[in-house]
């Protein structure tokens, strides 16, 4: 019953022990900067990249190809899947060639995106948005299927058309998979921006990691892996508050049952 | 008549290819404003024959007729309340009601106001903006009869609804359909498992028997109205209670 009120605490009780322990082993054991940072050096590193404005503009640059790759990609995957979802004849023409591309690794094609669309923000948003397409497209088609026959049933008796059980009932039994898919999509998105941002690029957190790369700026590497992971906790957390105001009827908290 | 169901057969053919003979030579007809029950053991075709009548399944031969025209489809002179609720958990218990009406089209006004009543009627007015979710397992089957009559069909189509109810829900269920039924006028046809529910509705009984569902009588209730639930108790009641039970012998798969 308070397990979950009191998780945040417990979470960062632990965490704050786990970076003691690093700073002290850092510390203690001598080792070499250029391969560890302690935690306070990554700290500083971190004030001094946002007070530089570095982080800010590089930040900038990493969340507009992130953001533009996933309405891009999932919108795109959210789009061919209801398409799909309507017409099942689609399904056996398109889908097969999707799953093959779906195959082939995106971070070997990043070098081709990058000859195509330029060291700009465009083969970045690509790659963005061909790493977020297919889980949203997957997601699609499967909560799509998720309807009770006896709801189908249902609405037929009351004698529904095609097109409107597919948006009045369809695409609601849906939307816990969409979401689902545009959660998993939208941290995806991330690195298809960063490894868009390695291939090639003028500025990005990756590209500022590359860049601190060569000057063996350990700390400042972390520093941004840390803004990183703040961008994708951030995304991650505003995905599940709008899932949450738009799938209003799933109350999980409420229809929790005790001891599960 | 206002429903004719003249030498109906229904063969399902399961995956495997089998042939399943779920009804055979099945005729009845239903006056306007009767209230028909329909009992029978599991598996005998009840719902199938329902859903015939709904017209959401094709039947495989005879003829069935609403109002002297063929029943292909369904239409909006049929409401159907299911065995479950069905309600859809995103919508309001108003916005379930007016669900028929939405997906044909109707003047959604004119229907709110109507809706409004019926919720009144089965005990529900001030619950239009809840959810299902928020409503008892009654509650919601009332939902799902005010839905069924939002249209204001001609028919009612009911199948098992108050199968999942306790003893006490389903017996004031029962009461108030019968008020539902006088003020509305409506033609019914109900399914159920139980006989004295069965004896305590109808003006007709049809009996059916094991797959293939056939009649295999159809008795005329003549216990006067508006019924009250201490008639259960009469000799009369018991007569008819024990006439049906004769017909399926002590196999029978009954509730009391
Ligand atoms: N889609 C189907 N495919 C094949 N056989 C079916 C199908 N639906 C029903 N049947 C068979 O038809 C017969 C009649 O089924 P139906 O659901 O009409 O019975 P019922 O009288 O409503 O039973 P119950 O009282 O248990 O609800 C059953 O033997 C069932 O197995
Ligand atoms: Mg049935």
């Amino acid at each position: 019953m308070s397990g979950r009120r009191f998780a945040a605490p417990w979470a960062l009780l632990g965490f704050l022990l786990l970076l003691a322990l690093w700073e002290a082993g850092v510390r203690l054991s001598g080792v070499s900067p250029l391969i560890l940072p302690a935690p306070s050096a990554v700290w500083f590193a971190l004030l001094d990249g946002f007070r530089s404005g570095q982080f800010l503009t590089h930040g900038w640059v990493t969340l507009s190809e992130v953001l533009g790759g996933f309405v891009l990609g999932g919108g795109g995957g959210l789009l061919l899947g209801c398409l799909i979802g309507r017409f099942p004849l689609l399904e056996r023409v398109i889908y097969p060639s999707i799953v093959a591309f779906q195959t082939v690794p995106k971070v070997a094609i990043a070098p081709i995106v990058v000859i195509w669309f330029g060291f700009g923000l465009a083969s970045k948003v690509a790659m963005a948005a061909m790493i977020a397409f297919f889980p949203v497209i997957a997601n699609t088609l499967v909560g799509l299927r998720v309807t009770p026959a006896e709801q189908i049933e249902m609405m037929v008796a009351f004698a529904g058309s095609r097109g409107q059980i597919f948006w009045k009932l369809r695409m609601r039994n849906a939307l816990p998979y969409i979401f689902a898919g545009l959660d998993i999509a939208i941290v995806l998105a991330v690195i298809g921006a960063i490894v868009g941002e390695f291939v090639g690029a003028q500025g990005g957190l990756g590209y500022l990691i590359l860049q601190r790369n060569f000057t063996m700026d350990m700390a400042g590497m972390f520093a941004i892996l840390v803004v990183l992971a703040a961008i994708g906790m951030i995304l991650h957390g505003l995905t599940r508050w709008v899932q949450r105001k738009v799938i209003f009827w799933i109350d999980d908290e409420q229809d929790r049952v005790v001891g599960a | 008549m206002l429903i004719e169901v003249d030498g109906l057969e229904k063969v399902y053919t399961t995956r495997q290819g089998a042939r399943v003979e779920a009804l055979s030579r099945v005729s009845f007809n239903v006056r306007e404003g009767e209230f028909i029950t329909v009992v029978g053991p599991s598996g005998c075709g009840k719902s199938t024959m329902l859903k015939v009548l709904a017209g959401t399944l094709a039947r495989s031969g005879g003829h069935v007729r609403l109002a002297g025209s063929p029943i292909e489809g369904p239409t909006p002179e049929v409401g159907v309340v299911f065995q479950a609720p069905i309600l859809l958990p995103w919508r309001t218990v108003m916005s379930n009601v007016l669900l028929p009406a939405e997906l044909q089209r109707r003047d959604m006004r004119r229907h709110r106001h109507s809706a409004e009543g019926l919720l009144r009627m089965v005990g529900l007015d001030g619950f239009a903006t809840k959810y299902p979710r928020e409503l008892s397992g009654g509650m919601q089957q009332r939902v799902g009869i005010v839905r069924a009559l939002v249209n204001d069909p001609a028919v009612l189509l009911m199948d098992e609804p108050f199968g999942a109810l306790d003893a006490m829900t389903r017996e004031q269920m029962n009461l108030d359909l019968l008020r539902i039924w006088q003020e509305s006028r409506k033609t019914v046809l109900l399914v159920t498992h139980s006989i004295p529910e069965a004896v305590f509705l109808a003006d007709r009984i049809i009996v059916m028997s094991p797959r293939p569902g056939r009649i295999t009588d159809i008795i005329t209730v003549d216990i006067p109205r508006p019924r009250r639930l201490e008639m259960i108790n009469s000799p009369e009641f018991g007569a008819y209670v024990q006439r049906i039970r004769g017909h399926f012998g002590a196999s029978g798969s009954f509730d009391a």
